[in-house]
């Protein structure tokens, strides 16, 4: 329970249902200063991972652990410099913003009450501060919810689908107040179904899949481990699309209309320019591109390769050995979210 | 969120390692607070208000001066306001009452449980335990208002009518206005006794339903069930031993002398029921998965 304990850390997580297992043995590392991705389709537990970590519902086997603090064990104690939402942010409706907040603040202690006014400047929602939460927007409670986060100073901030409803502004300010707040030193464990905002955003990132982690680590780890596509612009493209197919090693050599698509090893792409340069096909432009965290979400959640291509940063420095990915074999039942 | 907005410092500096944590008192302030913020809060005391004014103003619409032998107080009705109080309680302390304290705890955690904002005052820096006790003590609170919300407007409204003059006990004997005052409250005070009882199952149903509905129609229908219960022939036994029973043991404090033994049987009858009530609830309440929402 020092300061150095990691912000989250979930060993052997399992939440059941009856006979329906919502969360199967989930390990999760995050570290300090982090912003973290958790990713996974409807279903897949992240909700009821994030519940648990709060302590709002008990395991059914495993532990999590928040700054070295079990929520069940330490109780409000375990949630000191946490703050966030699952599920939406809800208050009272009958209650103004501020006079939510004064709630929360005194739910707090620890001078939160003074903060109100800095919080709500924040969000910018001052203006409507008396204004009662039954009437407001979707998208001002999630700022809502971001202020009463605030209030607590958290050096972890645990955020579920905090975009969720917004419109492309709110999008995008969100986006900005969470690289602010990371910039300050904060450590964000963001769950979201908004791919570009995680690839935006994050530099690690767990997916679950049936309840299961299917990926955790290094988000610039997976896009190299998704294989290396490249773009390519030669004198006669026609003949160097032949060349790749014919070459070992190249792989979905295809052509379009920026020039010839393939996937390969660096290695192989000496060997095709080489051959291209034999066959007098003259190279104008090669460019490298990862893969989108979208291409490698459904590649790691849909069809053969949800269970196919378990995979990990495990060879990453400092990586957890149990935490890095679930390496076990496919779940046969289907994990839903409960709640 | 502008960007600027952003660098604000509210996010930025680390909390100390062991901040200091509210109170329960606290907690218990705020429950206060949101109770008087929801219009459903005055339902049950609208109730208890209005059916001792109604009782006021017909009374003096109809000008009746005999109201039977049965109840010595409702004798006594146009020669002193102090009567007015006691008939109350007589009547509202079967259903009305029960009613009132039931319908906030019954739904002082269910409600939270279904707008999910629950969730919201369990991650922040207050234990479950705490939060039981600040909601239990909110339940109890206002059920203890109602009672002398319902006491005060009776006895004011009897007074103006027909004065403030001296009333004569159970016994027969002749008791002092200022005495009779005294005794009115002390006597609605004994009542919370059962009815604070009635108040804890109605947060034990509300802890374990999760329906604020089902907790107070359950509460209220256990209520029916005890008065059926008690009228149920070869059942006499048992009926010194009904929650119900004991919403007549203030009697007691208008005989002459006190009859204290009533009151002592209602206080540990109701313990027995008390007690194992919120009990169980704390340990749901402390248990419970917070999945809604």
């Amino acid at each position: 329970m020092s300061d150095e304990a990691p912000p989250v850390r979930a060993r052997g997580l399992v939440k059941r249902y009856d006979d329906v297992l919502a969360v199967d043995h989930i390990d999760l590392n995050v570290r300090s200063g982090d912003v973290y991705g958790f990713l996974g389709p409807n279903g897949a537990g992240k909700t009821t991972t994030l519940r648990m970590a709060l302590g709002l519902i008990t395991p059914t086997e495993g532990v999590v652990e928040l700054f070295g603090r079990d929520p069940l064990r330490y109780g409000a104690r375990a949630l000191e410099g946490v703050a966030g939402f699952v599920e939406g942010p809800r208050f009272y409706p009958y209650l103004s913003a501020r006079k939510n907040l004064e709630l929360l603040a005194a739910l707090d202690g620890d001078g939160a009450a003074g903060r109100i006014d800095e919080v709500l400047e924040v969000v910018e929602l001052s203006p409507r501060a008396r204004h009662r939460v039954g009437g407001y927007s979707h998208g001002m409670r999630q700022r809502l919810g971001i202020a009463a986060a605030l209030l607590r100073r958290p050096r972890l901030l645990i955020l579920d689908e905090p975009a969720t409803g917004l419109d492309p502004a709110g999008m995008r300010d969100m986006r900005q107040l969470i690289r602010g707040l990371a910039g300050e030193g904060i450590t964000v464990l963001l769950s979201s179904h908004q791919l570009p905002e995680v690839q935006d955003l994050c530099d690690r990132v767990a997916i679950v899949d049936s309840g299961r982690v299917v990926y955790e680590g290094a988000l610039a780890d997976l896009r190299r481990q998704g294989g290396a596509g490249y773009r390519m612009r030669t004198t006669d493209d026609g003949r160097a699309l032949e060349l790749a197919r014919a070459q070992t090693g190249i792989d979905h050599a295809a052509s379009g209309a920026h020039g010839v698509h393939f996937q390969a090893q660096e290695r192989d792409v000496g060997e095709l320019s080489l051959a291209l340069a034999g066959a007098g096909v003259g190279i104008l432009a090669l460019t490298p591109e990862l893969a989108t965290l979208e291409d490698l979400f459904f590649r790691l959640t849909e069809g053969n390769g949800a269970q196919g291509s378990q995979a990990s940063a495990s060879g990453s420095p400092g990586e957890d050995g149990p935490g890095a990915a679930s390496s076990a074999p496919a779940p046969e039942e289907r994990a839903v979210e409960i709640g | 969120m502008s960007s600027a907005a952003v660098s604000s410092p509210a996010a930025a500096a680390p909390r100390t390692a062991h901040a200091r944590r509210p109170s329960t008192l606290t907690v218990y302030r705020w429950e206060l607070r949101k109770l008087v913020s929801q219009k459903r809060t005055y339902l049950g005391l609208a109730l208890v208000v209005i059916l001792p004014l109604f009782f006021v103003v017909f009374q003096n619409v109809h000008q009746r001066h005999d109201h039977g032998a049965d109840n010595i107080f409702a004798s006594q009705i146009t020669q002193s306001g102090l009567a007015t109080p006691v008939l109350m309680l007589l009547f509202l302390s079967v259903f009305m009452l029960p009613l009132a304290a039931s319908l906030v705890a019954g739904d002082i955690v269910a409600a939270e449980d279904g707008n999910g904002t629950l969730k919201t005052i369990l991650t922040r820096s207050v234990n479950r335990g705490q939060v039981f006790a600040a909601k239990t003590m909110a339940a109890m609170t206002y059920a203890a208002v109602a009672v002398f919300l319902s006491a005060g407007v009776a006895t004011v409204a009897g007074i103006a009518s027909w004065g403030f003059h001296s009333v004569r006990s159970f016994s027969g004997t002749v008791v002092s206005a200022p005495e009779a005052l005294l005794l009115v409250f002390a006597s609605n005070a004994i009542y919370l006794i059962p009815l604070l009882t009635i108040a804890g199952f109605g947060v034990l149903l509300s802890t374990a339903t999760r329906n604020s509905a089902a907790a107070v129609v359950g509460t209220i229908g256990l209520v029916i069930l005890l008065f059926i219960v008690a009228q149920i022939p070869g059942l006499e036994g048992i009926r010194p031993y009904l929650v119900t029973e004991q919403f007549e043991n203030w009697h007691g404090l208008l005989r002459t002398p006190t009859d204290w033994a009533p009151i002592a049987h209602s206080a540990w009858v109701c313990a027995l029921y008390l007690v194992p009530s919120l009990f169980a609830a704390y340990l749901i309440f402390l248990r419970r998965d917070v999945a809604g929402g």
